[in-house]
Order: C-alpha cells, then structure tokens, then sequence
C-alpha cells in the first residue's frame, strides 16, 4: 500500500494501474472532483499537487503518492471559506455550480499570479463553464458582491443567492454521481459503428468470460415496446418510435447492447470483446434526399407510422392571402437561411444509478429535468405500476433541454431488475454526450417576406426543413416552435407556412434552449434585416412598426384561437433601451486598420410563456414546529435558479425571510406531480404552484389563527415569525403548537396548469468588428434587453441572460459539430469547442420596466428566450459591416472570410 | 481518464532496464495518454525517474531533455545573446491548453504527439531543433524536427525508440524572430502558427509554416526575401491539396491565413 496525503487526512491506498488522480480520489469519497470531460479541456476536475494546481483527470494516480494534495474540500480553513470562495459566494459566480470547484482551484491556487488575474482571457483556457457566460466569475474575481440581504416579507425581487451556495463552493453539493454505493455495479453500452445496420448475430462467447462482466443483454433480453425518449406531459405528442435496444442501428452511436461489469473497467472490457455482425444498409443524411421517393427507409418497420417516406410530420397553414399580399408589396426579399447542430454541453454529464430499496421499491438516482415523466416512461416500459419506481434528482450539473430527455435511467433500472436489485450505475463519458445523446435540430428555413414602402409587411411565406436524425423525439414540438413564436412577433395579414421534419441517419435532434425557435427566429430577423435595407428602413423602426402588440391577433399561420395573451408588453422599451445603449457606445474602438470593417445589428425574439401543450405542476407548503416553513415542488433545479425563486416567491406571500423556507424539489416520492423544468415553466408553472400553495399557507394560518385568538379573520396578518391578531401577537412556533393539539396540521397543496399564457420579448444588440482578411470576428460591444416582467431575482434573472447570450454567441460563432457519413469527426471537447472566457463578450443586461399580469408576482419567464436573438443579431452587424449577407451558421472565420472584400 | 486496459506502470531508473514490447508506451506527463481511451497499451513506462536534467545550456545550445516540463522551459531565462527565448513563451501561450498542463505535460510530448498544431513542433522546428533519439537497439540517432514529424499523428520514432531530448542549436537561438497564429477562435487550436528567423545582417531568414501543414515547413532564404519571393517560395513548396484540412480551419483558409501571416512576419523582420 502506498500513502497518499488528500487535504491533510493520510490514507493507505494502492490505485490501479491506468487509474488517474481524479477518479483515485472519488474512490476516496472525495467527491469534490468532478468530471466535465475526462480529457483535460474543462477544469472541473482541478487540484493541486503540492499547491500546484492540475486537471486531475490527466494525472497518474501514482504521481500523487507522497505529496500533499488539495481539492475543494480542502481549502476552507478551520470552517473559515478561502477568500477566493468566499468572492464566488458574494457573486454568485456559478449556477449549477458544477465547474465552481475547477474555477475556484485555479484561481485560489497561488500559481494564480497577477500576470494571469490581468490576462482572464488567457488564464482561464482550462475552465469551462456552459452557465454563466463567465460574467459573474470575472465579478468574483475582482470583488464584486452581487447578493443583497434577506429580508423577512422581501424575498420577492430581492438577489438572494442560491440555498445551496455553501455545499457547492466547498464540494459538499452531491451531484448524481457523488455518491459511495456498497456492491456498485457498472452499465457501458456497446455503440452502434454503423449509420443503419440491421444486427444479423450477436455472439456473447468471449464477453461473458471477461472477468468482472456479470450480465450482456441486448435487443433479445429488453422488453421491446415502442416508447420516445422525449419527455412532455402528454407522450402522445412524441412518436413512439424507439426501442430500448433494437435490432436496427439508425445512426452511429446508438445504443446496441448493454454489459454490466463489477467495475468500469470489466463492463468496457465486455464491450469491446461482444461480437456484432451487421448487414450494412443504405443511408441518407440530408432531409432533402431523405424526403425524395426512393430514399433509404429509416422507419418501416411496419411498428412506426410513418405514412409518408422519411417525413415524420408536417405543419402547414395560411392565414389571410399571401398572393395578394405580395401584389400589395413594395419590396420582397426572400432567402434561405440554415442553422446548425449544436451539443447542450452541460458539464455534468447524464447519468443514473438504479437499486432496489430496502422498500422493496425500484430507486434511479438521475440527472434530468423532469423526473415524474421519466417515471411515468419507465414504469411503462418496465411494465410495472409507476408508485413501485422512485425517481428523483439531488444537485443537477445543467440540462438546456439536454435532459429533457429518457436516456441514461432505462438501462440501469433493466439491469437492477434483473440483478435482484442490485445497484447498477450508468454514467456517461462526454464522448457518449456527443455521439450517443441528442442535439439541437438542423433546420433550413427558406423566407420571402414583402412590405409596403412604409415598412408595413403585407406577406410572409416560410418554408422549414427540420432534420431530426434517427428517432423524432422532440421533432414535431420543435417544428411547432419553429413555426410558431418567431412568425407570430411580427403583425401582418398575410401569412404562410409549411415545415417538414424528416428522418435520417444522424444522431437525433431533442430538445435546446429556444426549442425550433431559435432556428427560425435566425432566419425571420435576418429577413426583416434584408427587407429593411431593400426600403432604406431603420432595422430599429421596421421591427417597431411591425412587431405584435396588445390588440392584434397574437398568431402565426394558423387562425386557431390560442391561449397566449400579453400579460404586459415591453417590447419598445427593449428596442429603445438597445439603440440608445448601442448609439451611446461602450468607448471600445474598432481595432485600428481599414482591414477591420465595423458594423451594428439588432435582432428580436419573442416567446409565448410556456408550452402550447399540457404543463402542470404541485406545491405544498407546511408550516414546522420551530416556526419556519417546509416547500416542496417538483421542478427540477439544474443550474437555472429556480428553488431560489420558488423560495422567494413563498417566502414573500408568508411575509417571511427566503432562508426560512426550506425546499425539497424534483423526487416522485417527496414532492407533488411537476410535468419537469423546461419550456420556460420552473416561473411561469411551477411558480405559480408555489405561488398559490403560499396563498393558501398563509391563508391557512390566518384562519386558524382567527380560530384560535377568536378574533375576526379579516383583523389578523402575518407578521414574520408571528401572527398578528387584533392587538394580540402569537409566536408562529406557539401557533403551531395550539394547532398540534386539536390535530391542524398546517399544511396545504395546491395545483397549477398553464393557460394563458404570457408573452416576453428579448432583444439583442451587436457593434462587431470583423477583419476582411482574416475573417476573425472581435465583439465589440453587446447589449441585451429582456422584457421578462417582475424578476423574482434580478441577479439570477441577469445570469440566465448572460448564459443564454454567450450560448448564443457560441452557436452563432463557435461551435461545430462535424459529421462525416454520420460519423462526428470531432467528439472531445478540445475539437468540438464551447465558448471559453476567452469567447464571450461581456453583454450589459437591461429589464423593460414591466409587471406582468398572467405570471406569478408580475414575472414572466427568463431563461430561455435570450439566446434566440444573439445568432441574426450578429449576421446582421455582419451584414452591415461588409455588405456580405452570412445566412448560414456558424460563423467561423475559415467560412466568412473568402466572400470579404480586401478593402472597403 | 482511467486507462482501463493499463495491467502494470514500470518505473526504471535507466533506460537500459527497459524492455519493449508491443503494447507498452512511454509516459512523460501523461496529458495525452490520460486524455483518450489507450485499449491498444497495456503497459506504461514511466520516464520520470531516468532523472535527466529538464534543460541543459551550454554553448552549444540549449539541450531539453524528454521529461522537461513545459512549466521549465517557461521559466527558463537565457543568456541575452540568445534573442529567440521569448519566443518559448509565445509558443507556449499559442497552446490550446492552460498554463495547469504546463505543470505536467513535457515539450517532447508535445513533439512525439506530431500534431500539426503541436506548439511545441513549432517552436523547436523553428529555432532549428535536433532531436536525439535512443532506439531499443542500435545506437543514438539525430534528426531535425522539421523532419521528426512526417505527418498528421506520425513521426520517424521506431518502436521502443525514445527522444531523448532536443537540442536548439545557440546560433539559432541568437537570431531575430517573429511569430503570428491565427486560430477560428480566441486562445483556441492554431490553425496557422508561422515563425520566421533571421541572423545579423538579414541573413539566413528561416520561415517555419506550422498548423496549417500536417508537418512542419521549413523555407530558407540566404537573405530577408521580398514579398513576392516568398510568397512564390510558399506556393512552390505548397500546392494548394498540401495544405491540412480539419475542424480546427479549412485547407484553403489555411492557406490563405499562412500567406498573410507570413508577410506579416517577413515585414516585421524586414
């Protein structure tokens, strides 16, 4: 045994061979470590050897023998936070704090130098971080406090930091896999090498015999029953269209069979020694040919309906006359404009652990934003009664929609049932993320909008060509959205559409921040962009004139009523707030030289709060013995905020501090029925839910109160920790007492759906430099405005904003996915980039004054929205500075810079 | 990452203990090895105790041994007469990574890896570098960098066979530099990194194409050459299909991003 000395505690411990430091060390329970990628690109595993800081994850575990190691829960002194935590506490400089521990272990370690803490850009290469856009770390790093006192009865719109703030700064947060488990076993999942292969023999011989592989199953052992991976509450709107294991691969990396080992290394082992044979079919990756007859079939296996070729569905719809509409224009502009793959990268990478409970009940452990459908899929598929399955989240390391999604709980719960319950665990590499997860929707949209001369649109025609991969999880949603929100901003009368979703080979579409409508917003304000140079318009008064406002048909090409209505409308308050900020600059100059162009875009978005399906989400509230107040919801919290806002939002109704109301969230066993946190609910939803529960708490008390003090009801209020009755003031914790004693048990639930719903706006401005040459891109100045209602926390509100704006800048100029045959060239996240400090421009936040009357407290829904205009306000400042028209993403320079003029 | 398929470490303490076989692979500071799947090496062979000397100055030249850490060549000061030592720092800095690989990956890692955007290639191609290398049998041999790496993820290493170290020659450290990288994003993978070298009275200007080739590319003029000479130079050497082509920039961006660069540099030195 050798010794090794982690945060001042000796342990005798001999790693394994090929072990590295990082794992070693959660071997140690030192769960602190965290995995963004395992390669030595992200920073969340970052230590320090002998005060020396690493990435772990590429250390030999032997290398640490014999000297002194740190991780994050080794820099707090004597309970005493390390300043460099303490600064990430007082700004908030995480979300879901998955990479907080990195960041803090690089920039407290004293390698830190001055020279790096000048020079952020260069120093934090190491440190991923996919939540913040790096904003709330640069104000940590130089000091800034950014959270405000927490004062009884004002919660509400206070920036309160995130309950879990100190658990997370220390390490002690446990995320999905941060958990020791006696007689842990391990899933790998053998990947699909081939686009479309039906499976002609699968011989377990030599995997079975690795020693440590405890059990193969493939398509022969899985019940096979058609589901889709899809989460929403009404599975009826996503096809049915996937097997847990199939016999037919439809894109490389699909799931083909399952090993379970004693360790990782037996399960991996197994793996690569099972024997698959393949009888290769023919492929198609572009919808367009997929669409053409005689296209290779995806699904037709006569179990999948699929009426139409590869066409998964179709969305189309006129409203008024189109053709006359542009007989009455002045200008027509019509272009088609494509938009790219991209990865989620949430750093926390899926996962889930299954046992069966000393209950006698089937427990998964998971990383996912809607825990109560996944049970509800599972229990369906496994064919057992959903209360016999607990599903349930703890600290989730981010989702964008990533984890909208069954894809890592199904297998491990198979494999524990047919292990006599035996704990099975299934965490992914990030490799699994890029080949084996999902991605936002490729989408090609082709627009022909026409205007008067004034600027009055009088048509709009739109066709979308949706790739949705292999399976259409999400497909027709995100078609929806599509074909939605982003045609129904703008008022004209004359409006037309038609999309398609089509099945290929590629790895499957799901659900993304901005959901289809980010794809289609792109190319709606870059039209409108074009339709305002065509009539010499000011992009600022064509979007005005235009854009949809109290009064007008809230609708895009469908005359069907819908249920959103504008709760407030602070569109022109973002559109003056952008220009007047982007006129008045920000002092940073255009890089000397005529060979850098300059240019200025605006683009809008506009998103109808919530999903235009089923949403529903439960509260209940009860009041405790000692006088404070216990919450449970279901919304799952992944980084987004949103248990610090349902606190508040209770704290605020029962008058009494955040922190006195305690929270449990996201578990099918402790809280009430949530649908899952996405379509921009956790507010709009499950706050509402919280919302009325409080009401109802509050209105509880005071009746007994009333009761008890015999004192009319309409005379006593809550007063803090107290009730006040008349002229009489009851501790809460007295009141509670008197109740116990003729069995009030405090306590209450209450319900909430979504209709109407809500309309918010977001608008993006972008002063860009671009060199002619080179085709490099230099943000110059970013502004945002978000027209969001009442923020229940303004801070968090800020953050959502500046994570969703760097995401879109990442989409608009940075990431990448690239496919060869089906094939991703580039899964690691050093040739699959994520925006880095380095990549994201710091973008000033403004709120339109608005409250609004539909959403809970006057707030409306915030952390979605903002990335959709980022990607069409860049190509519009791109357009305005070269002239050039770039309608397809990204925006890398070796794509930009062949079609730029040399000189002005 | 865990390598799971690693059975055993050797450790030696000279290089003769040392004995080969397919599936063993030398470990320096691991940030590669570590940082992918490595199902086909099943033994590792730590270099770290063979406790070579990290760098060596003498008159010759500065010798860097296989186990010096980038982190060392940092740090290190010459004496002022080798003017080309702040160009290790802009080498270094043109990494993708961040200075906490420094701590542990080593300047020949970089340079057995043979990426072509390997910083370290360029930086050791450049200033004129010679590879020792000690194969399992036989005696030690020399080879510039410039052609150590043959291509994409290859170089001339036989199996078993070690570089031992790098030897960048005084005279080449005493010259003038000028560096430029270009890359599709901020700090990201070089899709060009061009250095030009040139001695007193403009003489001997070397021009090293890196990243934007699968290997390095040496063009040597006896003097500063004019603009049209070098980029004449470059398109004769350079066809436009030996360009390398990958997500990190197309060929032809590459190209065009070399030929900018490049006269950029030759003004500076000019």
């Amino acid at each position: 045994m050798s010794n090794y000395e982690v945060n001042g505690c000796l342990y005798s411990a001999e790693p394994r061979p090929g072990q590295c430091l990082r794992t070693f060390l959660r071997d140690l329970d030192v769960f602190g470590v965290k995995k963004g990628c395992d390669a030595g690109d992200c920073g969340a595993c970052t230590v320090w050897l002998d005060g020396k800081p690493f990435h772990s994850c590429l250390v030999p575990a032997f290398r640490g023998e014999g000297r002194k190691i740190t991780t994050i829960e080794g820099l707090a002194k004597d309970g005493e936070m390390h300043p460099i935590q303490k600064a990430f506490h007082d700004a908030q400089a995480f979300q879901c704090g998955y990479c907080a521990a990195g960041m803090i272990m690089t920039t407290a370690s004293a390698a830190f130098d001055e020279a790096h803490k000048a020079d952020l850009p260069h120093a934090l290469k190491g440190n991923l971080c996919r939540c913040t856009g790096y904003r709330s770390i640069v104000d940590a790093l130089h000091g800034k406090i950014n959270i405000e006192e927490d004062v009884a009865g004002k919660a509400c719109g206070a920036s309160l930091p995130n309950p879990f703030t100190d658990a997370i700064l220390t390490g002690k947060a446990r995320y999905t896999m941060d958990i020791a488990i006696e007689g842990l076993l391990h899933l790998k999942v053998l990947r699909s090498p081939h686009a479309h292969a039906r499976l002609t023999r699968i011989d377990r011989t030599k995997a079975s015999v690795v020693p440590g592989v405890i059990a193969i199953y493939t398509w022969e052992d899985v019940p096979r029953r058609l589901y889709s991976t899809a989460l929403h509450e009404d599975h009826l709107v996503d096809p049915d269209d996937t097997y847990m294991l199939d016999n037919v691969a439809r894109f490389v990396g699909q799931r083909i069979a399952m090993v379970i080992g004693e360790t990782e290394a037996a399960a991996e082992a197994g793996v690569r020694a099972l024997h698959v044979e393949y009888e290769i079919l023919p492929t198609v990756f572009d919808p367009v040919a997929a669409m053409e007859p005689g296209a290779p079939r995806l699904h037709d296996k006569g179990e999948v309906a699929t009426q139409n070729g590869n066409i998964f569905c179709t969305l189309q719809g006129e409203i008024g006359d189109v053709a006359k509409g542009f007989k009455e224009a002045d200008a027509v502009h019509e272009k088609t404009y494509s938009t790219s793959r991209v990865q989620h990268v949430h750093l926390e990478t899926h996962g889930s652990i299954a046992w069966k409970g000393e209950d006698g009940r089937w427990h998964v452990r998971t990383s996912s934003q809607g825990p109560f459908p996944v049970r509800a899929k599972l229990a369906y598929l496994m064919g057992v009664p959903a209360r016999e399955i607990h599903v349930f989240t703890e600290r989730v390391g981010g989702g964008f929609g990533g984890k909208q999604e069954m894809v890592s709980e199904d297998l491990p719960l198979f494999a524990t049932m047919k292990l006599d319950g035996r704990p099975v665990k299934w965490e992914w590499t990030r490799e699994d993320e890029f080949i084996g997860a999902t991605t936002r929707h490729q989408m090609t949209t082709k627009v022909r909008v026409g205007a008067k001369k004034d600027g009055t649109l009088t048509a709009l025609d739109v066709q979308v060509v949706s790739n949705t991969g292999a399976y259409g999880n999400h497909a027709s949603e995100t078609l929806a959205a599509a074909m939605a929100s982003p045609f129904a901003a703008y008022r004209c009368e004359n409006k037309k559409g038609v999309g398609h979703v089509v099945y290929t080979n590629m790895i499957p579409g799901g659900g993304f921040r901005g959901y289809g409508a980010s794809q289609t917003t792109f190319a709606m304000e870059c039209a409108i962009d074009e339709l305002a140079r065509l009539l010499g318009i000011d992009p600022f008064e064509i979007r005005r004139k235009n854009v949809v406002r109290p009064g007008d048909n809230v609708e895009s090409i469908w005359k069907e009523p819908s249920d959103a209505s504008f709760g407030s409308h602070g569109i022109d308050q973002c559109l003056d707030i952008v220009e007047s900020e982007l006129k008045k600059g920000n002092g940073v100059a255009k890089p000397a030289g005529e060979e850098w162009a300059e240019g200025t875009g605006v683009a809008l978005a506009m998103l109808e709060c919530g999903p235009p399906t089923e949403h529903r989400s439960g509260a209940e509230m009860q009041l405790l013995p000692d006088g404070t107040y216990h919450l449970a919801c279901g919304s799952s919290e992944m980084g987004n905020g949103i248990t610090t806002a349902h606190k508040q939002i209770a704290a605020s109704i029962v008058g009494v501090r955040a922190r006195d109301v305690g929270i449990i969230n996201a578990d099918t066993d402790r809280t009430p029925y949530d649908t899952g946190t996405f379509a921009s609910t956790g507010t709009v939803v499950a706050g509402k839910a919280v919302h009325i529960t409080a009401e109802a708490m509050r209105d509880d008390i005071l009746a007994f109160a009333a009761r008890h003090t015999d004192v009319e009801p309409g005379k006593c209020r809550l007063d803090n920790d107290a009730v006040v009755c008349g002229n009489k003031r009851i501790l809460l914790t007295e009141l509670h007492a008197a109740g116990a004693k003729v069995n009030h048990r405090f306590t209450v639930s209450r319900r909430a759906y979504l209709s109407p719903r809500t309309i918010a706006f977001n608008v993006q401005g972008v002063r860009l430099a671009v060199h002619r040459i080179t085709g490099e891109i230099r943000v110059l100045h970013s502004v945002h405005a978000a027209d969001i209602g009442r923020p229940i926390n303004p801070m968090q509100c800020r953050g959502q904003l500046d994570g969703a704006v760097a995401m879109g800048y990442g989409w608009a100029l940075i990431e990448n996915v690239v496919h060869d045959e089906g094939h991703m060239v580039n899964p690691q996240l050093r040739n699959c980039r994520i925006p880095t400090f380095a990549d994201t421009p710091h973008t000033d936040i403004f709120f339109a004054d608005t409250i609004d009357t539909i959403g809970p407290l006057g707030a409306k829904s915030q952390g979605e929205c903002g990335i959709n205009p980022v990607a069409p306000a860049v190509s519009n400042a791109l357009a305005a500075a070269t002239g050039v028209r770039f309608a397809h993403l990204p925006f890398t320079p070796d794509r930009l810079y062949s079609k730029l003029a040399a000189k002005p | 990452m865990n390598l799971n398929t690693i059975a055993e470490v050797k450790r030696p303490r000279s290089f003769e203990e040392i004995e080969w076989r397919d599936g063993h692979a030398f470990l320096g500071g691991g940030t590669w090895l570590f940082s992918e799947p490595q199902v086909a090496t099943d033994t590792l062979v730590d270099l770290e105790r063979l406790g070579w000397p990290a760098l060596t100055a003498t008159p010759a030249g500065l010798e860097i041994a296989a186990t010096c850490k980038i982190v060392e060549l940092h740090d290190f000061k010459g004496p002022p007469e080798w003017r080309a030592v702040p160009l290790f720092d802009k080498c270094i800095d043109a990494f993708l990574m961040s200075f906490k690989i420094w701590n542990a990956a080593t300047v020949a890692g970089n340079v057995c890896m043979s990426l072509p955007a390997g910083a370290m290639i360029s930086l050791t191609a450049a200033l004129e570098g010679v590879c020792t290398l000690w194969p399992q049998d036989g005696k030690p041999r020399q080879v510039p960098v410039v052609d150590f790496v043959t291509g994409v993820h290859t170089n001339v290493l036989q199996k078993g066979e070690l570089l031992r170290s790098i030897l960048l020659p005084a005279k080449a450290l005493s010259k003038r530099f000028a560096m430029r990288q270009m890359s599709l994003t901020r700090h990201g993978r070089s899709a060009a990194l061009i250095i030009a070298t040139v001695g007193d009275g403009d003489e001997d200007f070397l021009l090293t194409i890196s990243a934007s080739t699968p290997r390095p590319v040496h063009l040597r003029f006896k003097k500063t050459p004019l603009a049209a000479e070098m980029c004449q130079a470059i398109d004769e050497r350079l066809p436009p299909d030996a360009w390398f082509q990958d997500v990190h920039g197309s060929a032809p961006y590459k190209r065009h991003v070399t030929h900018y660069l490049a006269e950029q540099i030759r003004a500076e030195l000019s």
